[in-house]
């Protein structure tokens, strides 16, 4: 053989080194929408919150403190204190850390179910695709928060069951986004070219059908993660989420609803948690739908 | 040169729609000789594209038998088809698409490498795969890339190659150089030639570039609403075509000289949908000579005195 192996093997790892990773291009591409860059610095402060909470404030969020009930913001208490005299914005930091466990083990637990009954509906079809797209359609046809609130009287209050009364409807979308993209995929030229050069079904799914359907897949999360807090937020709103003493952001809305005109801040602040983490989710999908299509060039 | 690779016996390709079937293939008897490059002419929708996808097995045909090695590969098992594939490779159309967005040159190379087990080990793959994109007239550099970082050129060049690399007896192209430049064009042609010769292939081409077809064909088949009209050398049919419709389609070609004005159309009307097709012959309602025979009666394929098939009932 004229060409030497070892020759070639350092020539593709100096090229290795020289190209961009796929990685580093999806940041380069993502970056350059500044509204995700905004939602990734609103997530990342809100993910360093929670996990820093003890280190970052001095109070503790169950201590009530009843001579210091319903104070308004100050220089010691920066979103004042709700009606037992606990610090308002410890709470809701430490209730970021419940809703950011929540809100990705709904995302988890859906896109789970969602990602493979999509590729099994996409891919194979017939039967198996017909039972799960009537299924989807049933659940669907439910109105989501009855159906949570439903389930969540059923099961009781309690972290895995807010998971599994929101998740139980939640992974149809995946279903259906996963399985279009799939159909396309399905019908590709590459993946007739693959028929053709004597794949068997596993490696085409493997190796065609599930890298290509993947960047639908991690859109979809952050996407859905949104939609995941605002539904475990009404839940606990309504009383049928995480436990009382537990800090959680929709719970103290809700407790702070009955002193709306004495003490605002309680509910208002909360509410602008929710808000600004369901921007910075939405902000964040925007841009990765862009930055992780490969078509689009760099320049 | 003379002995048939593959024997396509009254193939048919039928399609369900709510109107009653669609005879994208319908009947269609061909051979397709050792060493030789098949041609196929026809206009978009006239089954080319189906009837090529049949014989490769990526579409179940209808009914009808392909004979390959004395066997009806229409009936074989998943083992043997995966055997098969090792021997027919498929180029297809547009080279953007028929390469896996999310794999480089070298996983899109090596696939085909490991599914028929042609190297053993890791090096044996580089080496093989180097060796492959040289001759294609490509780098090592380009190993690394991905789809989107190629030009269309650069990418057929890869789909061939990915045909190429296990070493096939036949491959079937379905139109490889409509989507590119003409100058890119005649490179991949140039490719295709000295790869036929180095590696001893038999091609089946289908194109609907009636001057590209004459070039690179020794036989040519034309094709017409599903059905081949007629079927022979190529040089026999380009200096003489005798069925209407073939007639018709070389006169259409475009002449580049400027002076010579475009004295008549020569195929009038349009092509009949191909659930409704006529009673009798499909192209007598376009067709000059067609008398009562044409509509009661289809013409079969009939064997002239110069070798060539053609099915009209002129003849």
């Amino acid at each position: 053989m004229a060409t030497d192996i070892n020759e070639i093997r350092n020539e593709i790892k100096s090229l290795k080194q020289k190209k961009n990773s796929q990685l580093s291009l999806v940041w380069l591409r993502f970056k350059k929408n500044k509204l995700s860059v905004i939602g990734l610095i609103i997530i990342a402060i809100i993910f360093f919150t929670a996990l820093l909470a003890p280190v970052l404030t001095p109070y503790n969020p169950y201590q009530i403190d009843m001579t210091n009930r319903l104070s308004s913001p100050s220089s010691s208490n920066l979103l004042g204190t709700d009606a037992l005299g606990r610090d308002v914005l410890t709470r809701l930091i430490y209730g970021s850390r419940i809703a950011m466990l929540i809100g990705v083990l709904i995302v988890l637990f859906e896109g789970f179910i969602g990602i493979i009954f999509g590729i099994i509906s996409g891919f194979f079809g017939g039967l198996p695709d017909k039972i799960i797209m009537r299924l989807v359609d049933i659940l669907r046809s439910f109105p989501v928060i009855v159906l949570a609130i439903a389930i969540a009287g059923i099961l009781g209050q309690g972290l895995f069951n807010v998971v599994i009364a929101i998740g139980i409807v939640g992974w149809t979308t995946y279903t259906r986004m996963v399985r279009s993209k799939i159909l396309v995929i399905k019908e590709s030229e590459y993946v007739e070219n693959a028929r053709a050069i004597g794949e068997s079904t596993f490696s085409i799914v493997l190796r065609y059908v599930i890298p290509n359907a993947i960047p639908t897949a991690i859109v979809m999360v952050c996407i859905m993660m949104p939609t995941a807090l605002i539904a475990s937020a009404t839940l606990s709103y309504l009383g049928l989420g995480v436990q009382p003493p537990l800090a959680d952001w929709g719970s103290i809305i809700s407790s702070g609803r009955n002193y709306m005109l004495e003490a605002p801040w309680i509910s208002t602040s909360a509410g602008f948690f929710i808000m600004f983490t369901v921007l910075g989710f939405n902000f964040i999908g925007d841009g990765l739908r862009d930055a992780l299509d490969p078509t689009i060039k760099r320049n | 040169m003379d002995s048939n690779l593959i024997e396509v016996k009254n193939l048919k390709k039928y399609y369900n729609s709510r109107i009653g079937p669609v005879k994208a293939v319908d009947n269609v008897n061909l051979e397709i000789k050792k060493g030789e490059t098949f041609g196929i002419v026809g206009e978009s929708g006239c089954g080319k594209t189906t009837l090529m996808k049949s014989i490769l097995q990526l579409i179940k045909p209808t009914s009808g038998e392909i004979i390959f090695e004395e066997i009806d590969i229409c009936q074989i098992d998943k083992k043997e088809l995966r055997r098969l594939r090792k021997i027919m490779g498929f180029v297809s159309q547009d080279p953007h698409a028929s390469l896996n967005p999310r794999m480089t040159v070298f996983d899109t190379l090596s696939r085909p490498l490991k599914i028929h087990k042609i190297t053993r080990s890791k090096e044996d793959t580089i080496i093989k795969i180097v060796t492959l994109l040289k001759e294609m007239g490509l780098q090592t550099e380009h190993l690394i890339r991905f789809p989107h970082e190629l030009s269309g050129g650069q990418k057929q060049r890869i789909g061939i190659a990915r045909a190429l690399a296990v070493h096939p007896e036949i491959i079937f192209l379905d139109e490889p150089t409509s989507a590119l430049d003409v100058s890119v064009q005649t490179k991949i042609l140039k490719l295709l030639e000295k790869a036929k010769k180095d590696f001893d292939l038999t091609y089946f081409y289908i194109s609907h570039n009636i001057n590209l077809i004459k070039v690179i064909s020794d036989r040519i088949g034309v094709m017409y609403l599903g059905k081949i009209v007629e079927i022979g050398r190529t040089d026999i049919i380009y200096n003489n075509p005798k069925h209407p419709y073939t007639k018709g389609l070389f006169k259409s070609i475009p002449n580049p000289d400027p002076d010579k004005k475009i004295e008549k159309i020569y195929l009038k009307g349009e092509v009949p949908s191909p659930v409704n097709t006529p009673t009798g012959c499909n192209f007598r309602r376009r067709c000059d000579h067609a008398s009562k025979i044409c509509e009661e009666e289809e013409p079969e394929l009939k064997k002239l005195d110069d070798g060539r098939e053609v099915a009209c009932h002129l003849y």
